[in-house]
């Protein structure tokens, strides 16, 4: 993957945004198992009703590991210093999450060219699920 | 309400040995198609020793080893009104399969807001490798949805 050059990023660039695939109970359950989280509630109808939800729901950790896989998806993971997120509401099933970023800064961080990201993450019908940014160095 | 005792309690250190194809089945969970997280020969093109640990995985760790559930249940927060509030990565060095990292937290913060409604738990951690390199520090706010 090439990286993308310091000179030809701007303030104000949207990054080619990632559109994912409704979320399912499938990728719940997959999801759960490869990154640990094992809490019932994102993968037991009956678990999340006895806590007083109607169904499952998606793990935070799920949208920021999609975030992340935008984010290694325009510049390689080596280049990444620090990535950010609040999650701002809960991704239910049926949501289909579409990460975006946008240029906001460039600045030299410990001796490197820098850029910072702005992120959302939200579903079809624009609710913002995470916001957070990331700084990647382009040198 | 959380007591403030907490605020510089420290979790058992958690270790967690990672291996190919925990990260192969962590990128097919989130359907990372990039084949340097999946295929040895494109990570180390790509100048990596072995397949990259992706920029979320070490959240795991603590989850692996139950450190998490341990310190939600010291905490006496009920799972049903735990919400993840935040989280950041800050990277230092990277981490392949085959590296054994250890996962070392401590609580920094607790606070509340809106009259106590809402209860906040700030963790801070550090992810070092079998030779003592920093990989990433990590911060995770924890929020108790009254």
């Amino acid at each position: 993957m090439n990286l993308p050059a310091f000179n030809t990023v701007h303030v104000g660039d949207e990054l080619p945004p990632l559109q994912l695939s409704p979320v399912d109970r499938t990728t719940l359950a997959l999801f759960g198992g490869a990154s640990g989280d094992h809490n019932a509630i994102h993968l037991d109808i009956d678990a999340a009703r006895r806590a007083g939800l109607p169904d499952v729901f998606a793990q935070g950790m799920l949208g920021m590991a999609w975030l992340g896989r935008f984010l290694t998806g325009w510049a390689p993971q080596r280049q990444l210093r620090q990535f950010d997120v609040r999650f701002q509401g809960i991704t239910h099933l049926g949501n289909a999450l579409r990460c975006n970023g946008r240029v906001v800064d460039k600045f030299d961080h410990d001796g490197e060219q820098c850029v910072r990201i702005e992120l959302r993450c939200e579903n079809q019908f624009g609710q913002i699920k995470i916001v957070g940014e990331a700084i990647v160095a382009l040198s | 309400m959380i007591d403030k005792k907490w605020i510089g309690h420290e979790l058992t250190p958690s270790v967690m040995t990672i291996d190919r194809s925990r990260l192969q089945f962590f990128a097919r969970a989130i359907g990372e198609t990039d084949p340097v997280y999946t295929d040895v020969a494109a990570a180390q093109a790509a100048g990596y020793a072995d397949l990259p640990v992706p920029p979320t995985f070490l959240f795991g760790a603590e989850l692996d080893s139950g450190a998490s559930d341990r310190l939600v249940a010291d905490l006496g927060i009920p799972f049903a009104n735990l919400l993840h509030g935040e989280q950041r990565f800050t990277y230092r060095h990277p981490a392949c399969a085959g590296d054994t990292v250890t996962v070392r937290s401590r609580i920094t913060d607790v606070y509340d807001k809106k009259g106590g409604a809402l209860e906040f738990v700030v963790k801070s951690s550090n992810a070092t490798n079998q030779s003592g390199v920093l990989l990433a520090e990590m911060k995770t706010v924890l929020v108790y949805r009254h």
